[in-house]
């Protein structure tokens, strides 16, 4: 990790211009906004966003990922751009996703981001996903300093703010919950459109029969692998009654009749319990009353309408933004690695690599107070 | 898109504000279970709003004996039918597990009733402060002790010594093991990991370990005062003095396998740094005070290190 040992705040007078680029998995998001070091005001000047959307049945592939950002980064940018009505020469920097994430779609955009900084001469600020998405939802919500809940397709954390970092008091001890829901709409054939959470949150609506999934938390923590694979099974049977009634058998004497709309509901109504419980967890051992909501899954109607009702009996309320601002984006690049720029940060082109792996605590949170 | 953004300028969102932080919860915020509704020789007062429970110190049990109430009030916000099951389940498991551990001489609360129908709890009330109240006092306390030593040495040597190391002031720096006064808190840590091997040495894994589930009850000195818990929680705070009693069992389990006990430090071990963040360089000495306590803590300890592993490689992908 690169940390500059004599880094000088930059004053500025007036806003200060960032384009942000977000990879990190099938959504190319690019964007630009302004923010005032003076009046910590900050003002999103576009947002644009291209997906990549596999068949129904299949996820998205590194090297397919990596192909779309490749093909869209110039025509995305160029919309961001005069969006915004921002010249390349008024960017303080160019923000790119350094991690975590898929391989092949960071280095992508990265490459484009180098280019363009060497293209237009602006430094660059490699930005943690992680910290992008909390500094944008605070930013949105007005949270000042909540619990959050990070939830994706390749995150789950329950994170704090303490003494210059944003630290994980509880995660997934295996797979993340919306790679979960993910991977079951792929086992019900659901379209991937708009995308997977959607529309498994739209069958659930119609359903109302809780059937049986295990439930897993371990204090802060919470493990997803073991649901799906029950999921898995419990649709299997779902398929087997299918073919039988098709060819006019019967269900045994009792046996519930599984239809996709139960099994969706109970998936919800189980992992966002899960959820909730270790938000509520870390709420009472650190002492807040705010959550705030982020991550592509944090757009979820009924998680919110959860997380509501269990801040509201603490007293507190729950912080969410639409999906402009939960599912990946540019902009929350452009936030949080703006705000690093101003404490003085920059990622040297020779440094301006990608990883995979990038913990939301390794971040140094320069711009928030001890 | 392109139409609106041409058409209206982008409003600027001002900067968050911090919170007027809302009162602290009280007693007439929720309804009183109805156990607390019974005559007692005095009114019931309500703790603290834990994760699951909310925990009363009340007279009712036994007229006289402060005891506390843990109530597992309905969760509306899961599905009635998971909400039961779960409730139950925890309150049962917490009353066996208390059972078992007074049973093999482990400090936990004593079990004076359960109604899990009601989702009730009755134990032992125990004086004194959870540990992260304690840890987090005595970090407070170094603060402001070295910051009037800051201010009262301006020019002197000392502070410029000190202003040497320019990335962080002394004030905040991570507190070390040879530094002044830490003998006290490295005590209480090793404490604490003693309470955790006997724990499991008795066949129990707790599930849910983490500063606020152990409480940090002051030595009885002959017969505690009834009405004296305010001097006594005073003074086991400054001097962190006491004995760890482990409490909410909610989440724990019976088993003595290696890996759960592995999991059981390690979830200890994350909660200790992100929650005191400023000590997170002593929790070894949680480990020293494990390591001695029973024969198969060393080979825990060992599986400690694979699980941290695991963790480290899951960071995750985007
Ligand atoms: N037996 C007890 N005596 C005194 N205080 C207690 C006792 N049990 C719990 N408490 C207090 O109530 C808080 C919450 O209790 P806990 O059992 O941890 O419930 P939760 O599952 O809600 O976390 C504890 O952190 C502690 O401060
Ligand atoms: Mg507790």
């Amino acid at each position: 990790m690169t940390v500059a040992s004599t880094k000088q705040p930059r004053h500025a007078a007036g806003p200060l211009y960032a384009l942000g680029l977000e990879g990190s998995a099938n959504k190319l998001g690019i964007g630009v906004l302004s923010h005032d070091p003076a009046t910590n005001q900050t003002t999103i000047l576009s947002n644009v966003r291209h997906t990549f959307v596999s068949p129904p049945g299949t996820g998205f592939l590194p090297k397919d990922t990596a192909k779309h950002h490749r093909t869209h980064f110039a025509s995305v940018c160029a919309a961001a751009l005069r969006d915004a009505g921002v010249s390349p020469a008024q960017l303080s920097c160019i923000c790119y996703t350094k991690g975590p994430g898929m391989g092949a779609p960071l280095t992508s955009v990265a490459v484009g981001a180098r280019a363009l900084s060497l293209l237009w001469e602006r430094p660059l600020v490699g930005v943690n996903h992680c910290v992008g998405h909390i500094e944008m939802g605070r930013v949105i919500t007005g949270a000042s300093n909540p619990v959050v809940l990070y939830v994706s397709g390749g995150n789950t954390q329950v994170i704090a703010y303490a003494s210059q970092r944003y630290r994980i008091f509880g995660e997934t001890l295996d797979i993340a919950v919306g790679n979960c829901i993910d991977r079951f709409a792929r086992t019900l054939r659901i379209p991937n459109d708009p995308f997977p959470g959607y529309n498994v949150e739209q069958l659930a609506k119609k359903g109302g029969v809780l059937l049986d999934l295990p439930y897993a938390v371990k204090g802060m923590d919470c493990s997803f692998s073991g649901i799906l694979a029950a999921a898995d099974v419990l649709a299997a049977q779902m398929f087997a009654q299918d073919k039988l009634l098709a060819a006019g058998g019967a269900l045994k004497e009792g046996e519930t009749r599984i239809t996709p709309e139960d099994l969706c509901f109970t998936l919800q109504e189980t992992v966002y319990a899960m959820l909730v419980e270790i938000t509520e967890r870390a709420m009472a051992h650190v002492g807040s009353r705010q959550v705030l909501v982020v991550g592509g899954v944090g757009c979820n109607e009924r998680l919110q309408e959860m997380m509501g009702r269990m801040a509201a009996d603490r007293g507190g309320s729950v912080y969410a933004t639409d999906e402009r601002f939960c599912i990946d984006n540019g902009i929350m690049i452009a936030l949080a690695g703006l705000l690093a720029w101003e404490t003085g940060f920059e990622t040297r082109l020779e440094d301006s690599t990608c990883t995979q792996r990038f913990r939301t605590d390794e971040v140094h949170i320069a711009w928030r107070e001890d | 898109m392109t139409a609106a953004a041409t058409t209206t300028a982008p409003q600027p969102i001002p900067a968050p504000v911090p919170d007027p932080s809302p009162p602290e919860p009280s007693i007439h915020d929720f309804p009183l279970p109805s156990a607390l509704l019974h005559p007692s020789s005095e009114p019931p007062t309500l703790i603290t709003q834990g994760a699951e429970g909310r925990v009363y110190r009340t007279t009712w049990v036994d007229a006289g004996r402060e005891c506390a109430l843990k109530h597992r009030p309905a969760k509306p916000y899961r599905h009635p039918v998971l909400d039961a099951r779960l409730t139950r389940h925890r309150i049962l498991s917490e009353a066996r597990i208390l059972q078992k551990c007074r049973r093999e001489g482990v400090a936990v609360p004593a079990l004076y009733g359960v109604d899990e129908a009601a989702g009730l709890l009755a134990l032992e009330w125990i004086p004194g402060a959870p540990v992260r109240v304690c840890v987090n006092g005595w970090i407070a306390r170094r603060k402001e002790r070295r910051r009037r030593l800051a201010d009262g040495a301006v020019g002197d040597e000392s502070k410029a010594q000190e202003g040497q190391d320019n990335s962080e002031p002394a004030v905040v720096a991570e507190v070390t093991a040879d530094e002044e006064g830490a003998d006290v808190l490295m005590d209480l840590l090793r404490r604490m990991g003693e309470a955790v091997g006997r724990l499991h040495k008795s066949g129990v894994v707790h599930g849910d370990l983490t500063t606020s589930n152990l409480m940090l009850r002051p030595w009885e000195k002959g017969k505690a005062p009834s009405n004296g818990h305010a001097e006594t929680e005073q003074a086991a705070e400054e001097s962190l003095d006491g004995e760890i009693v482990i409490i909410d069992f909610g989440l724990a389990s019976q088993g003595t396998a290696d890996e759960d006990r592995a999991v059981d430090l390690y979830v200890l071990e994350r909660a200790f740094g992100s929650t005191h963040p400023k000590a997170e360089g002593l929790f070894p000495v949680v480990l020293d005070g494990y390591r001695g306590t029973f024969k198969g803590a060393p080979v825990v300890l060992k599986k400690l290190e694979d699980v941290r592993m695991r963790g480290r490689k899951r960071s995750m992908l985007g």
